[in-house]
Order: structure tokens, then sequence, then C-alpha cells
């Protein structure tokens, strides 16, 4: 690791002000991607600004006919939260199967989203539940956000507040662990809601994505058999030491198809 | 039987002190002016290179920057291998150097070529950033076999066509006439998958060097530190063995990577004088998985003939093995002469021929990895079997029966080599067929197949050499060191012993088992008894633990030491008693004149040797202290047969393992506890590489993939299910104790059964291991 200032903001002001008079910063929320980047010195921010004080991004509440999570809360929290278990289960079990209880007890909701791992979890939920993003800005709708391999539509120092979810009617998350690390080697997030159905994927591509084939499918009929023929292309999918983009494809419908029994049953 | 004796499940001394983290682990301990070392190692896996420290040497903190040039000019030697093979052609094996720092040319990814050293981790580690390395990058070749093509890059140019050695065991032709009156001959393609060993406590060292005395001190973490010392002082020439001390304390765990003499703990001791100042170095996780020699990585062809009623005529191997960029110091015997001797398994197989070609290539050095040789000749014979049990439409437990050694056959002379001394293979087998409930297989697979989950059943009969001895065979086939072990028995003048052994514990709970087995044999409370290993200042020169050897020859150890004990403790009774040295019994720790009860208890005896006032003093010297060097009449031959069942997932190729039993043969047990931990242990290591662990290296750039635990699949608690433990007691006819050994069965057995109930569950005649999902998907997609 090289050295770098550390600054823990108390405020989202001092913040992202701190963050523009900083050479080259980063914010920091459980440290649990960040840390051990940097440890590798693939990452060397000038000064490190510590989200951990400010109290008003943590926290879970009710919002309407919505849950709105606060960026600094952590897995633990979120997989813990009667709030969460009851208005959103799937969205609890999800957060319960990130890592492992270190991890769930470090690892931020916003830290996970704004890094845009591939592999994470949390963004299937976010796109499957049709969440929206808020930030010391703006509103980002959850289909917006995600917009590449590690890449969001955050601007620089932009900060992650709360992300809102709105409260489906039936929804499941079921996820195939990749052996050795357990992050999603595919992970599809299935929701009804009044606006329609939504299947999102996590860990076959480059970044979640949905897919329409299945999602019109289901919004006929909500049952596994709807999906069973649905096979997304594999062009494009990942490719690894882990999976292949044939296999992942054939994950996806098969981890759909779970999903959707999970969600009815 | 006394409750802390020998056969007790006597709960672990040591654990006290490792759960409430008052372990003494190499990197707890820190010297007063320690200074720091990190090692520059090559990011290429070939290249030509050369270096320039300049800037480094000025960098803040920096005390000293060495280059493989200043090991060269200080006339260090390298590294070496301690085992030399003779091929096919008479030829001793191709040993190139392998220096403890790279010269001008890198041969795998991690390859030190310079060392920092400053007053921090940090500093040094900074610094080395500014060590100028100007490579001149070249190709690689990371696959056993592609380096055997004719256009392979070279790894050394004293090893043409990257042959280290062909080598081969047992009578061709003979083999050759069984196949040619064959009624059927299975063959199968099989590659015994490279693995990465993980101890939890990565490599360390601390060079220490008093300029008083010219004495080096390096505390290293090693599974066998006078072997250390020996290799440093006689073959690297730091300095003479009186000079050098090593000390090996608490290590966690081994599995055979802490057997060997690495480069980095050498040069922290070399610096440590050349500084005087101690040098720590603590590898980082990545450095592990980079430096710590790897195990197996084998690709074999291999043939079992059989007659028609389905008995094994012959049987053919051949097989190459990667070792990887250097030699490593065990690593020629591995492929060799702990796997070939053993592809006799259990069985009466008429003729056998092994061929093995070892190669380098621009990989890790690979050598002995909990089993060494033996896990790959099990898996070799039991996928055979159990592929020949398929093809014959036999049942495979049925096939292995009638192909089992008898038990009334013993001592029994293989076709390779080895003579085995006892056992009762068939008695496992039957252990194992009931603990599984083999007869209600069939239901239950119907159950499975109700709920969309195909069902199979494997076996894994395994035999294994441990103990590997006796010292004048070993040497005569190429080993460079004996293989005895050492003990000493100090009793302290006030009745409680010190125990001095040879044999080192990383993990294995010796300092318990060695503990019940003087206390049972003298009668001094268990709580009485300490044992010490692990320093070269303390312990006679001994060989250390790798390949279950430390009850059956450590401990043997032990016991002739106190068989001495007695002798010497009947002629004190004798003397105080007043009775004639015949007339003395020794019983649970008392000296008692025959048919009388004039007794008199060992600590007494003790005092009285300690306190020689009354004593027979023209005849005996004083005290209670007896060493004794073991070395064993032959290996001891654990074996016995694994059986797991497991369910897959058709639509994921997810393995789930539901049934483990475990019957082994280990001769008499000290601590049934111990020994079911080590099972546990064994079957786990067994089921990583079977299904999880697996390290790649990029064909073309010899970059290593499985770099970290984000993409090494180490094996987590969920993955296993309940292992049940039965054995089965054959005494080991030659050793003192009756023992054979327990700590690496488990690896032996397991990859086999695992793989053999994965085939067996999807239909298909093979798979490679690990066995991920993705290939038992496609394996099931394929068999249709
Ligand atoms: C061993 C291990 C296993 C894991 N397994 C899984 C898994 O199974 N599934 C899964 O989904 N994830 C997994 N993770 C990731 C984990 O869930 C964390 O959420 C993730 O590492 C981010 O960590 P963090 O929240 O501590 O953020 P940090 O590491 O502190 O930050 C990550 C990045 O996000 C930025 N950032 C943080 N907060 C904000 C904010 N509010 N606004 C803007 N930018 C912000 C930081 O600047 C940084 O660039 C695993 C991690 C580890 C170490």
């Amino acid at each position: 690791m090289y050295n770098f200032k550390y600054q823990r903001a108390s405020s989202l002001d001092d913040a992202s002000k701190a963050a523009a008079a900083a050479e080259d910063a980063e914010y920091m929320a459980g440290g649990m991607t960040l840390i051990p980047t940097m440890k590798q010195r693939l990452a060397q921010p000038s000064d490190l600004i510590d989200l951990g004080g400010i109290a008003s991004l943590s926290g879970i509440r009710r919002d309407g006919d919505a849950l709105a999570i606060g960026a600094m809360t952590r897995h633990a929290e979120v997989a813990s939260s009667e709030e969460v278990k009851s208005a959103i289960p799937a969205l609890a079990a999800l957060a319960a199967h990130i890592g492992d209880p270190q991890v769930r007890n470090r690892g931020t909701l916003g830290g996970s989203i704004a890094n845009a791992d591939p592999a994470a979890d949390y963004p299937a939920a976010l796109v499957g539940l049709n969440a929206t993003v808020k930030t010391d800005r703006r509103e980002i709708a959850a289909d917006e956000f995600f917009t590449g391999l590690f890449e969001t539509a955050l601007e620089e120092h932009e900060i992650i507040t709360e992300v809102r979810f709105p409260i489906p009617e039936k929804a499941a998350y079921v996820k195939f662990p990749n052996p050795a690390s357990r992050y999603a080697v595919v992970g599809v997030m299935v929701c009804q809601a009044k606006d329609g159905v939504r299947v999102a994927v996590t860990g076959a591509g480059p970044s979640v994505f949905r897919v329409d084939a299945m999602e019109k499918a289901l919004a006929t009929k909500l049952s596994p058999q709807a999906v069973e023929g649905i096979k997304v292309p594999e062009d494009g999918l990942n490719t690894d030491i882990h999976a292949s983009a044939e296999y992942r494809a054939h994950l996806v419908t098969v981890m759909a198809k779970r999903a959707v029994a999970a969600a009815i049953g | 039987m006394s409750a802390t004796g020998i056969g007790a499940a006597v709960r672990r001394k040591e654990d006290y002190r490792f759960l409430t983290g008052n372990g003494r682990y190499l990197d707890d301990i820190s010297l007063p002016n320690q200074s720091y070392a990190y090692f520059v190692r090559s990011p290429h896996a070939h290249a030509t290179f050369t270096v320039g420290i300049e800037k480094a040497e000025n960098a803040p903190g920096v005390i000293a920057v060495f280059t493989g040039a200043d090991i060269v000019k200080a006339g260090l030697g390298g590294l070496i291998c301690g085992w030399v093979i003779t091929g096919k052609n008479g030829e001793p094996h191709k040993a190139p150097p392998h220096p403890l720092l790279a010269v001008d040319t890198v041969r795998h990814v991690g390859d030190p070529l310079a060392v920092v050293i400053a007053e921090s981790y940090a500093q040094a580690k900074d610094a080395a950033e500014t060590v100028e390395v100007d490579y001149q990058p070249k190709a690689a070749v990371t696959s056993p076999t592609a380096a055997l093509d004719n256009s392979a890059p070279q790894v050394h140019a004293d090893a043409p066509g990257n042959l280290c050695y062909d080598w081969e065991i047992g009578d061709k032709s003979a083999t050759d006439a069984m196949f040619n009156k064959a009624h059927h001959v299975t063959k199968l393609e099989l590659i015994n998958n490279r693995l990465i060993p993980n101890a939890i406590e990565p490599r360390s060292a601390i060079g220490d060097y008093n300029s008083g005395t010219d004495e080096i001190t390096l505390y290293t973490t090693s599974q066998n530190p006078h072997v250390a010392r020996l290799v440093i002082s006689a073959f690297v020439q730091l300095t003479p063995e009186h000079k050098l001390r090593v000390v090996a304390p608490d290590i966690g765990g081994g599995f055979g990577s802490k057997i060997f003499i690495y480069s980095e703990e050498t040069v922290a001791a070399w610096a440590a004088r050349e500084l005087k100042r101690p040098v720590k170095w603590t590898a980082e996780r990545s450095e592990s998985f980079m430096t710590d020699a790897h195990g197996r990585d084998h690709v074999t062809h291999a043939e079992l003939a059989l007659d028609k009623s389905g008995k094994f005529l012959g049987m053919k191997v051949s097989t190459v093995a990667n070792l990887g960029a250097y030699l490593s110091t065990f690593a020629t015997c591995v492929p060799t002469y702990l796997y070939a001797t053993l592809m006799q398994g259990q069985y009466t197989t008429e003729a056998i021929y092994c061929e093995v070609k070892a190669v380098f290539t621009h990989t890790t050095p690979v050598d002995a990895l909990r089993g060494a040789g033996r896990p790959e000749a099990t898996y070799v014979v039991e996928r055979l079997v159990e592929q020949a049990a398929r093809e014959m439409k036999m049942d495979a437990s049925d096939l292995r029966k009638i192909n089992f050694i008898p038990a009334d056959a013993f001592p029994y002379q293989t076709q390779v080599a080895l003579q085995y001394d006892s056992g009762n293979y068939a008695g496992s087998m039957d252990q194992a067929l009931k603990l599984i409930d083999y007869k209600g297989f069939s239901k239950r697979k119907e159950q499975s197949k109700a709920e969309g989950k195909l069902r199979g059943v494997g076996f894994s009969a395994y035999i294994e050499a441990c103990g590997i001895a006796p010292s004048a065979v070993v040497g005569s086939l190429g080993a460079g060191v004996g293989l005895y072990e050492s003990a000493e028995i100090r009793f302290n003048p006030t009745g409680n012993v010190t125990v001095f052994t040879g044999s080192h514990s990383h993990g294995q709970g010796h300092e318990t088992t060695f503990a019940q087995l003087v206390s049972d044999k003298l009668g001094v409370p268990f709580d009485n008894i300490d044992v010490v290993h692990g320093d070269t200042a303390r312990i006679p020169f001994a060989m250390g633990t790798y390949g279950s050897r430390s009850l059956a020859v450590g401990g043997s150890a032990i016991s002739k030491a106190i068989d001495k004990v007695i002798a010497k403790g009947r002629k004190i009774a004798a003397h105080t008693l007043e009775a004639a040295e015949e007339d003395i019994e020794f019983k649970d720790g008392n000296f008692t004149v025959k048919g009388t009860d004039r007794t008199m208890d060992i600590g007494a005896v003790a005092f009285a040797a300690y306190v020689p006032h009354n004593y027979p003093s023209d005849e005996l010297e004083p005290g209670l202290d007896e060493s004794a060097f073991y070395d064993p009449a032959n290996f001891t031959f654990p074996a016995g047969t694994h059986a797991c069942e497991v369910e897959v997932d058709p639509d994921t190729g997810v393995v789930d393992i539901v049934k483990w039993v475990a019957a082994d043969d280990f001769g008499n047990i000290v601590n049934p506890m111990i020994v079911e931990g080590q099972v546990h242990g064994g079957v786990a290591h067994g089921i990583g590489q079977a299904l999880l662990e697996g390290c790649q290296y990029a064909p073309d750039s010899g970059q290593l993939l499985t770099g970290s635990f984000m993409d090494y699949g180490m094996p987590r608690a969920d993955v296993f299910p309940d292992i049940e433990v039965a054995t089965q007691v054959t005494p080991c006819p030659h050793n003192p104790l009756g023992v054979k050994g327990c700590g690496e069965a488990g690896a032996i057995a397991a990859p086999a059964a695992l793989v053999n109930a994965i085939t067996d569950a999807i239909g298909a005649s093979n798979i490679t291991m690990p066995a991920t999902p993705e290939k038992v998907w496609r394996a099931l997609n394929a068999a249709g």
C-alpha cells in the first residue's frame, strides 16, 4: 500500500469538498474492495475520504410503497432487517449470501453498486426490483445506473446517498456461486410488480442486464415453464477459468427458472 | 487402558495454547533491531534480464539490496535436490543449477532475483519497486506434455528436451505377455491436477547472527529443521553445521510444502550475517501461491488387462510428471519411488510396468504434497479398477474382492519393488460396504431420481507406503539422506519428563500422542510429560515429519528410548531394593521385586539417579536420560477402503457429496480422536483436489491464473458431508508399536472415490479433476 491521507467526513458536504480539494480522492465505505486493491498497489489514491461518519447515509426505512436503504448500510443489516425481510424478503436473502460474515459486516450497498463488479449480487437487485439510486446531486434509475464493466453513471466525486427499492408483489433471487470466491457466476432476480415483470441477470455479462424474452413470457404466465425454453445468446457473455459463456448462458435459464419457482413458491 | 494412555481419545495438549492465541508462530517472533526483507520477483514465466539497484539502495530506510551476483560473489551454492533418480539409460537425472537468486534468467512467475532489506517492511516493499529490472521475455511452456514437444521452449540449457529423467520400473515383457492373453483391457487417460498447498501460516523466516560466537540462528517454518540445517550448511555452504541453529517453532500447517529448503529462508540467514542484524521475511499470501512448492501435475495413460473372470493380469502405466522450473528438495522421488511402487494397489495383479518421464516447465517447482505420489498411484489404480468393473459389467466391490491380496498372503512381494508387511483388505472393504449400506444404494438411487437428481457410488481401496525406509534401501535408490528418526527421554530429578523428538508437529498433535505413549509405557502422569521438537539446538539430529512417518518412525524411536530407560531403571531399583536385576518387574510405573510388595516408583528411581547417594556408582552412571535412533526395517502399509455417494444436479452439474465412509487400517492407534481428525483433514484435502482445487497457468504467457483465493477453489466446510470413520487393526509387524501412520490416507483415498462416484452418477467413463460443475454438465451432455 502506498501512503495516503485519511479523512473522515462528517457530512455529505464535507465529503465532497474534501474530494474536490484533493489531488486524487477516493471515497471509502467498508473498504472491502478498496483496501485490498490498494494493498495490491492497483489503486493509489492521494486521499481516502471515509464516509463512515455520515450518519444520514446509514439505515433502512419504509418510504411509502418503497424501502429506502442508505448507501452506508452494511449487507448484514439488510440481511437481518425485519423491515426488509417482511417487505422484500428476496433482498434480505440476497444480502445474506454475499461473501462471508466479515464481508457482510463491513461491505455496504453503496460501495457494492459504485464498484459495479460484474459478479456482484446487488446490481441484479437494483435492476430487477426497478430501484432508484439517489446521490448528492440527482436520482438515477437502476436501468441507467450500471453502464458497463466496473462502470456506472456516477460522475466524478458524486456520492450515492440511498437506494429506493419499490416493494414488489413477488420476487426471488437465485445465485450460482463461484466455487472459489462465492461471487455470482450467474445470479438472477425475478420480480413481479404493479408495472410488470422484470428479470435481471448479474455475473453472466460484463454488467447486469435484463432478459426481455423472459419478461414477456412471464408477463403472460408467471411459471417456471414459461422461461424454460428461453436461452440468452452466449455472445458477449463472460468466459473465464470458472465458466464458459456457453455454460453461463445455460445457467441463466436454470437460475431464472428456479427464481420464478421461488418467487411464486 | 488408562484415561490418558495408548488408545485413549485424549484432548490435545497443544490446543489450549493455540486456541487462546498463545501459539508462537514464526511471525509472532520479533528480534531487537530486526530488519525486513522483500524479494523482487519475476512477473514473467521466462525471461533474461539485467538488474540495476542504485535507486533502490538510496531509497528511504534501505539497508541493503542484494542480487544473484552478490550471492555468487559470496561463494554460496545453490539449492539442491536430495534424491538422484537413475533413468532407463543408466544415467543420473538432470539437475540444473537452482540459484538462491536468479542471475540472468528467470524461469517462473515469482522466481526471486533480488532482495531489498530495509528498516521496515513497507520501506523494503516500496524500494523493491525502484529496483530496475530490464526483462527480455522469452517463450514459456507450462504443460508437462507440451514441454516434451521438439519445438517447446527450453527451460534449462543442460536439460535437453526439458527432460529431467525417463525412468521405468517393473517387467515390461512379462506385462506385455499378460496383455497379449487378456480377455479385456481397460484404458484411461488421466490427469492428476496441480495443487497449491495453502498452509494457513505462510512461509516465514528470521535470520539472526551472533558475531561473538559466529553463530547463525535461522527461525523458519520447517517440517524438518535438521534437514534444513544440513542442506544449508553442507550444500549451500553458508556456515558449518555447528555454527547454524535452525528453530521451527509452532507451525501453522505444512502438508509437505515446508519440508523443502527454499531461497528466501536461506537468503535471510545469509543476509543477517552480512548485515549483522536480524533479517525477517514473511510471505504474503500471493507469494505463497507463487512460490510454495506445488503438488501433483501428472498426465497419465494407464491400462489394465483382465481375464474372463475379472482377475487382473497386468497393468501398464505411462506418466509425464511436471517438476516445474527447478528441482525442489525431494521432487524427483515423488513421481518414481513414491508413485510407481504403489501400482500393485491391494491386488494380486501378476505383472506391472510403469514408466515416468519427468519434465521441466516454466512453472513453480513441484514436490511432495500430502500423500506425495501415493494419491497419484491410487488414482490410477482405483479409477482403472472401477472403470474395468463397469466395462465388464461386474460389481465394483466384487471385482476388487476377487483380486485382493488375501489376508494370509503376507508378507507379499509386489511386482514393483515393495514388500507389503501386513494387511486385510477384504476386511476394510466389508466394513465400508456395511457403513455405507451398499445394499440400500439402488433404493436411494431411485429416491434421488424421483427428486430429479443423479446418484452415484464410488470406492477407493487405497494403499500407501509410509515411514519411508530403511535407510540402506533408500540410499541404494538414490536418496541423499537416511530415513531414521531420533528421540531422547529425559527424566528431570523431580520425576517429570521431557521428551525430545526429531519429528515435528505442525498440526498433527504430537505433543499429545507422544506424551500418551510415554505416559502409558513409563507410568508417568500425562500432565508431567512435555514434548520438545523443532530446534536443532535442543533435539538430536533427526529427519523430521512427512510421509506419515512421525508415529511409526519417530514414535518407535521414543519407544526404544523408553526401553532403555526401563532397563536402567531396573538396575537402579535392583540396587535400592537389594534384589537381583532379573527379579525386578516393571509395571504401571512401578519397579517391584517379583512376588513381594517391595516396590519403587519410577519417580523415586529418577530421584535416586540424580541424587545418587545410595547408588551403584561403580556400574552405573548417574542420571536417567536415554536416547535412541530408530531405522525401520521396512515401510509401513496403511490401507483401507473409502466409499462415497454423490447426488448430481443434472441442470447445473453441481455435485453434492451426501455420504462418506472411511474404513481404514492404521495398525494400532494411540489416540483415536486425533486419528479421526487426520482422516477428516485428509479426506477434505482429497475432496478439494477432486472437486475444487486446480492450479492453472495461462499456456502462452505462463501467468498464474489461480493466484489468489478468488480464483483458487479452496474447499469450505459446507462442501463436506459427515465423514464416518471406522478402523480395523492389523498391526504393523516390524515396528515396536505396531503402528502404520494416518496423516495422508484421506488425501490418498478420496479423489478416486469421489471421481468414481461422479462418473457412476452421470454414466461417463472419465472426468478430469477438479470436477467443476461445468465439466460435469458437459460430460453429462456428452453422455446424452
Ligand atoms: C472476500 C469477499 C467476498 C465477497 N463476496 C461477494 C459476493 O458474494 N457478492 C457480492 O455482491 N459482493 C461480494 N463482495 C463485495 C462486497 O459485497 C462489498 O460490497 C464490496 O467489496 C464493496 O465494499 P465496500 O462497501 O466496503 O466499499 P469500498 O471498498 O469502501 O468502496 C468500493 C468503491 O465504491 C466507492 N464508494 C463506496 N461508497 C460510495 C458511495 N456512497 N458513493 C460513491 N462511491 C462510493 C469507493 O470509492 C470505491 O471506489 C465480496 C468482497 C470480499 C472482500
